[in-house]
């Protein structure tokens, strides 16, 4: 385990199912949120992008020739910067279940409530992740110090987009040097009582899929983001306008990290679940759902049988169109049987 | 996100729980109450009818339309009302007052056999013919006792799905 500061659960503790705060609160301070609170937040960030920077940049552009040593040190720095972050929300996570380890042929999948899921989940290993590309300085981040822990960008809205990925992925998994793959087949942002549709890419790359289930407890601060309250209007105008701005009172990522960082605490508990492989004779889709009960069994979220693209745009008539389509075929039998 | 319900008083929620006659409990309503205030994005404690259009579970139900149709737009204490048919504490009479007035498309307090094929067009678009659509309609009809040209009010509705087991309710979710 990492050993920055106390804020990572060691498993030599009690093995309590949740997190114990007094534990990891620090005493007094930090239980009213006055200003020097948030002062020593944002200093423990700007110590930690400091350290990290003044690590990384010389380790990315001095180690050019040598790939290994250069990708372990980067690999260890996210992690550690990542820890940064979590230290900043004063994130509590209890972590349960085996570390995952680094072997080819499989793949990770976790359910997605917010973009700092992936930041919890790197603090203690770093993955490699599929993500859509950002703009503002989210992007600029992808583009540079994610790159370096090999992760994959789609767009969501390129329609061919889907092709390209599903080549990427399978690639990736094939590679015996890469970091593991992260995929939360959700597809989007998901209120943390629900899971919705998986998207069946994650399981149909012919190797063994290890779910993790994630799950926050709201008591101190709500970790969903509803980008979709962004994207409502023009979508394209808000990327040109970049992250920074908030549209017609929507919330942008930077806004909703503020408020995560001067909440009280991002409590959350990681459960990492026992390895599944494709049953023979189960459909890729059936293994999602499968899969889905798992991790909803473990969280306590309950399941439902939307697609998460619905948040983004109009449903097509096509949705409506099935529903009528059954309601007449069972009239009609129903009328045939007389 | 994160926000309280601070902007209801004790004294709202006990005049919206009369109105609702009691359908939904206090913790309910402050639920409902947070979504409410999602939905209207405006602020101005109203809903427009068609803002109910962009949640796409109810944009998928082939009768969103005529469930809108029965108001023109929702403040609070409609909102409550309207989705007071769903909750597991409505009894059945309070069911089929609902589902009659759905049925009830030209609102004259009775259900003709043009009201019931409408509901059917919606019910099944094109995937039955307009003649299919009468065909199944004067069958069923038949079936229960009654004609083409009867009418059928709130009472004829009791008695068909009174003794069914009729399960129209969804969840609030409580924090």
């Amino acid at each position: 385990m990492n050993s920055t500061g106390t804020l990572k659960s060691s498993s030599s503790e009690l093995d309590l199912d949740r997190p114990n705060i007094e534990d990891y609160l620090p005493s007094g301070a930090a239980i009213q949120q006055e200003p020097r609170g948030k002062f020593r937040l944002a200093l423990v960030l700007t110590i930690g992008w400091i350290i990290f920077l003044s690590a990384f940049i010389p380790v990315h552009l001095l180690l050019k020739g040598h790939d290994k040593l250069r990708r372990n040190i980067e690999r260890s720095l996210v992690e550690m910067m990542c820890g940064f972050f979590v230290a900043s929300w004063t994130g509590v996570v209890k972590y349960h279940g085996p570390r995952p380890s680094r072997r080819p042929k499989q793949v990770f999948v976790a359910n997605h409530t917010s973009m700092i899921d992936f930041i919890i989940l790197e603090q203690m290993t770093a993955f490699a992740v599929i993500m859509q590309k950002h703009p503002g300085w989210v992007g600029l981040l992808q583009s540079t110090i994610l790159e370096s822990v090999g992760c994959i960008w789609f767009n969501r809205t390129e329609a061919k987009d889907r092709e390209i990925v599903a080549r990427k992925l399978r690639d990736h998994v094939q590679g015996t040097d890469n970091n593991p793959l992260l995929i939360f087949p959700e597809g989007t942002c998901v209120n943390n009582h629900y899971t919705v549709m998986f998207k069946k890419g994650a399981f149909e790359l012919g190797c063994t899929v290890c779910p993790i289930a994630i799950k926050y407890n709201k008591i101190f601060v709500d970790a969903f983001w509803n980008s979709r309250n962004v994207f409502k209007y023009w979508p394209s105008l808000w990327r040109v306008l970049g992250s920074a701005m908030t549209l017609y009172g929507g919330q942008s990522f930077t806004t909703h990290l503020l408020q995560l960082m001067t909440s009280w605490a991002v409590v959350c508990d990681v459960w990492y679940l026992e390895p599944q492989n494709l049953k023979p004779g189960e459909t890729p889709i059936e293994f999602a759902e499968r899969v889905r009960d798992i991790i909803s069994t473990r969280a306590g979220l309950k399941m439902v049988p939307w697609d998460g693209y619905l948040k983004y745009s109009r449903p097509s008539p096509k949705h409506r169109e099935r529903k009528q389509q059954n309601f007449a075929e069972s009239v009609l039998r129903r009328l045939e049987e007389k | 996100m994160g926000n309280t319900s601070s902007m209801l008083t004790q004294y709202d929620i006990e005049e919206v729980q009369q109105h609702c006659k009691n359908a939904f409990t206090q913790q309910e309503i402050v639920s409902l109450y947070q979504r409410f205030c999602q939905l209207d994005r405006n602020n101005c404690g109203f809903i427009p009818s068609d803002e109910f259009l962009s949640i796409p579970e109810f944009a998928v139900n082939p009768l969103s339309q005529s469930m809108l149709r029965l108001l023109d737009g929702f403040n609070f204490k409609e909102f409550i009302a309207f989705l007071s048919a769903f909750s597991p504490r409505a009894t059945l009479q309070h069911k089929i007052e609902f589902i009659f007035k759905v049925y009830d498309t030209d609102c004259n307090g009775k259900v003709s056999f043009d009201d019931m094929l409408t509901v059917l067009r919606d019910l099944t678009g094109q995937y039955m013919s307009e003649q299919q659509r009468k065909e199944v309609l004067a069958q069923v009809l038949e079936e229960a006792g009654y004609t083409k040209d009867s009418f059928l009010v709130l009472s004829d509705f009791m008695k068909i799905l009174g003794n069914s087991d009729l399960k129209m309710e969804a969840e609030v979710p409580v924090d």
